[in-house]
């Protein structure tokens, strides 16, 4: 029985935990969310490159570590405690592991190696089930994507369409074209900026080793490290209110000593560990291409979005009043915990298939 | 990270598995078996364990152990749970003494009492129960109002204990009582073990709402005990009534309900206006939560080996396991009555033996959110332990046990002592 990371991922990431708390991924969130910084904190993803968290899961042929989803999961944890406002999900996450699943050779040479180092940022775009009209045909894309996060930053993005059966594919268009027109949208979370993306005829590929399942499988994957991010940022919540009830004075004692306060605090814990639980099997899912990975995927999905969703509500409460303003750092993780329970499909469609796995697995 | 034993591990797990499939009777035509067929069959199982040391395997050899290590502890009872033990064996009568008691007297008894009891207790010549809880005080423990009294070589225990699990059935009783009332209250507590048999003690079942009799009252009236008979130090009982507690709430996390499969079953069959049930997106919401929850109670377990095997000591950290698994029992149960619709408030006997994880979920959660520490309880030392809360507030912790106020401090009324007349 081993299902914990190895010392070697703990000692990764405590690297990551490291630089993230000497670069102040908050204060860089605050920052973007002020306009001070645009779009993404760039010195904390050059950091990062410099660690090699870009190039984790990318082979060795294309300049990556040649490391696995595991390394990939300790990060997004570390990422989503700091709050950092950096294109991992869109570009490492989505981006970089379809083209190194799904992408031809020459796919792979041109786009892998500067995902690795970060020097390239590329992003996704999701087929919509609300008015989606995105269709590739003879190599040209054409349709609006909306919300495409870090729309504005990417120089390449993955597009998912659905064939003539409603079978989703996923095209690579590089967006250094007259061909795509883009403009920022506003979202609940300005840390993580979003774009409209419009493709008029772009020029675009299919990933041809996608298949019919290739969809779902990166999406599979996308939720579990998307779950590792969730979580990391409910501990830091979590933290957050721990830290201010032991502080916080009232009727003459810490509210935190109140059974009201502790018992609130108890069971975010309970949420995130047993989030924390369904996420370790996720990964152990995705790691070992297990068969149990749509089940793993959808448990570690919904437990993270309603342990990050509970938490931030909840480490409001806990600040009271101060907790609603502006200088508080409450309303970032707020934030973050609606738009993280939003990109990759809601939380009604995961659990969805979550009981469609479960049916399989009874039968 | 896999699932993967150790080449060991591998070894001892077939050598579990080998010696289970000699040893486990099967149960004859799937028939329920009466009571004193139950004992027969657990007896002659358990001491087949004892003699084997499976029946404590990290136990020393000294004591009827096998001085292994917690992960093929935990190893034997993946295995055994694959055989159905204790419902086919009726073993349950013995738990308390095998994983309450016996590692009570393990931990803090004499050498006498290791060895006058501990063989005993493993080979299943001796039933045990705890004799902690009473009318006025369950959550708080260390308000025991029963008394302990100094008589020559022994003592007279007098008071009233509930909620005694299998007392009607037991041979001895770990006791706490009230040694010193005139101290604050988990200052004077000490633990004895109690003859069930012996005079001045009464057992009384209690009639549960399942019109079941589990539980019991036990009542004490000078019943005599040795002081041989003590565990630890006069007035040091408290420390030992941890230890006890410590060992419930270790194996709370092993309790099942309802499993989702049976709830997703009959989401499958039952309907909702004329449609399969499941194809209502609230009875999938439930099912999933079933899942979710049961199944993250496994991988909290697949965990803490994990760690146990890297060489960590488990602490307080888990205590959320029961309040997860309890208040899902109670939650799946009611939403397979909902599915059913009116038909759901039929009992087993009229639905058939398919019904009964439902109705037993019904029944038994609520009683096991309340035993080995109530969801309260376990939430107050999750936030105080492990999250680093303050403590909560208590009126009553510094004050001699017999001038507490029964109404709690300031707002009762003067002189209306729990303890009259010490």
């Amino acid at each position: 029985m081993n299902f914990d990371f190895s010392p070697e991922q703990e000692q990764f990431r405590d690297q990551i935990r490291r630089f993230l708390q000497k670069a102040d991924g908050v204060g860089q969130a605050r920052s973007v969310l002020d306009n001070k910084v645009q779009n993404y904190s760039a010195p904390i993803w050059h950091g990062l490159a410099d660690l090699g968290v870009q190039a984790i899961a990318i082979p060795e042929e294309h300049s990556g570590l040649g490391l696995g989803a595991l390394e990939l999961c300790v990060a997004a944890e570390e990422l989503g405690r700091a709050l950092a406002p950096v294109p991992f999900l869109s570009s490492v996450c989505v981006c970089a592991e379809s083209i190194r699943l799904f992408g031809s050779e020459k796919q792979q040479a041109k786009w892998l190696p500067g995902l690795a180092n970060g020097s390239i940022i590329g992003t996704w775009a999701f087929a919509d089930n609300t008015g989606d009209d995105t269709r590739f045909q003879s190599g040209t894309l054409s349709g609006t994507k909306v919300p495409v996060l870090d729309g504005m930053i990417a120089e390449v993005i993955i597009v998912v369409t659905k064939d003539a059966d409603g079978t989703p594919m996923l095209t690579l268009c590089d967006l250094a074209q007259s061909r795509v027109e883009r403009q920022p949208v506003k979202t609940v979370d300005p840390t993580r900026p979003a774009a409209r993306v419009k493709f008029v005829g772009a020029t675009a590929e299919l990933l041809p080793k996608c298949g019919a399942g290739g969809w779902q499988k990166l999406s599979d994957r996308a939720a579990v490290l998307l779950a590792f991010e969730q979580l990391g940022s409910a501990e830091s919540s979590l933290a957050m209110a721990c830290a201010y009830a032991r502080e916080r004075g009232a009727f003459g004692r810490k509210i935190g000593s109140f059974q009201a306060i502790k018992h609130k605090l108890t069971d975010m814990y309970i949420k995130i560990q047993l989030a924390r639980c369904h996420c370790y099997y996720g990964a152990w899912a995705i790691s070992t291409d297990a068969a149990d990975t749509p089940l793993a995927a959808a448990g570690a999905r919904c437990g993270a979005i309603d342990a990050l969703d509970f938490a931030a509500q909840e480490n409001i409460q806990v600040h009271g009043g101060i907790g609603i303003t502006w200088e508080s750092n409450c309303h970032l993780f707020y934030r973050r915990a609606r738009l993280n329970a939003l990109l990759l499909g809601s939380r009604c469609e995961w659990q969805d298939r979550l009981v469609a796995s479960l049916k399989r697995k009874l039968v | 990270m896999d699932f993967d034993d150790t080449p060991e591990e591998a070894e001892f797990r077939a050598e579990v598995r080998a010696w289970l499939t000699q040893n486990v009777e099967p149960r004859p035509n799937g028939s329920v078996l009466d009571l004193d067929a139950r004992f027969v069959r657990a007896r002659r199982f358990l001491a087949a364990k004892a003699a084997k040391g499976y029946a404590a395997i990290t136990w020393p050899k000294e004591f009827g152990g096998l001085g292994g290590t917690e992960i093929q502890h935990i190893i034997f009872l993946q295995e055994q749970a694959k055989v159905d033990v204790p419902t086919m064996h009726g073993s349950d009568f013995f738990s308390v003494g095998i994983n309450l008691c016996g590692g009570t007297i393990l931990k803090c008894g004499t050498d006498e009492q290791r060895h006058r009891f501990l063989p005993r207790i493993l080979r299943a010549e001796e039933i045990w129960c705890q004799l902690f809880s009473e009318p006025s005080g369950g959550s708080d423990l260390a308000a025991v109002r029963t008394r302990a009294v100094r008589d020559g070589e022994d003592w007279l225990i007098t008071g009233q204990k509930v909620w005694t699990t299998y007392g009607q059935f037991s041979d001895f009783g770990l006791c706490l009582a009230r040694t010193d009332p005139a101290v604050p209250k988990h200052r004077g507590l000490t633990m004895f073990i109690v003859d069930m048999r012996s005079p001045g003690v009464e057992v009384r079942p209690i009639r549960q709402m399942s019109d079941e009799a589990e539980f019991n009252e036990v009542f004490l009236d000078n019943a005599r005990v040795s002081d041989r008979f003590r565990i630890g130090a006069v007035n040091d009982g408290w420390k030992v009534a941890l230890t006890t507690l410590g060992h419930e709430r270790s194996t709370a996390a092993t309790l099942t309900f309802i499993e989702w499969q049976h709830v997703l079953k009959i989401a499958q069959q039952a309907k909702i206006n004329s449609q399969p049930a499941i194809e209502d997106g609230r009875i999938r919401e439930k099912v999933a939560e079933c899942w979710f929850n049961s199944f993250g109670v496994r991988l909290m377990a697949f965990r803490s080996q994990t760690a146990l095997a890297r060489g960590a000591v488990p602490g307080p950290e888990e205590s959320w396991a029961k309040i997860i698994i309890t208040g899902q029992g109670q939650r799946s149960a009611i939403a397979a009555m909902d599915m059913l619709g009116a038909l759901g408030s039929l009992t087993a006997e009229e639905l058939g033996d398919s019904w009964n994880p439902v109705e037993e979920g019904w029944y038994w959660a609520p009683a096991f959110r309340i035993a080995g520490g109530t969801d309260e309880i376990l939430r107050n030392i999750l936030a105080e332990r492990v999250l680093g809360l303050p403590p909560d507030i208590r009126v009553d912790r510094d004050i001699p046990f017999n001038k507490i106020n029964t109404y709690g401090g300031s707002h009762g009324q003067p002189g209306d002592a729990v303890w009259k007349g010490l």
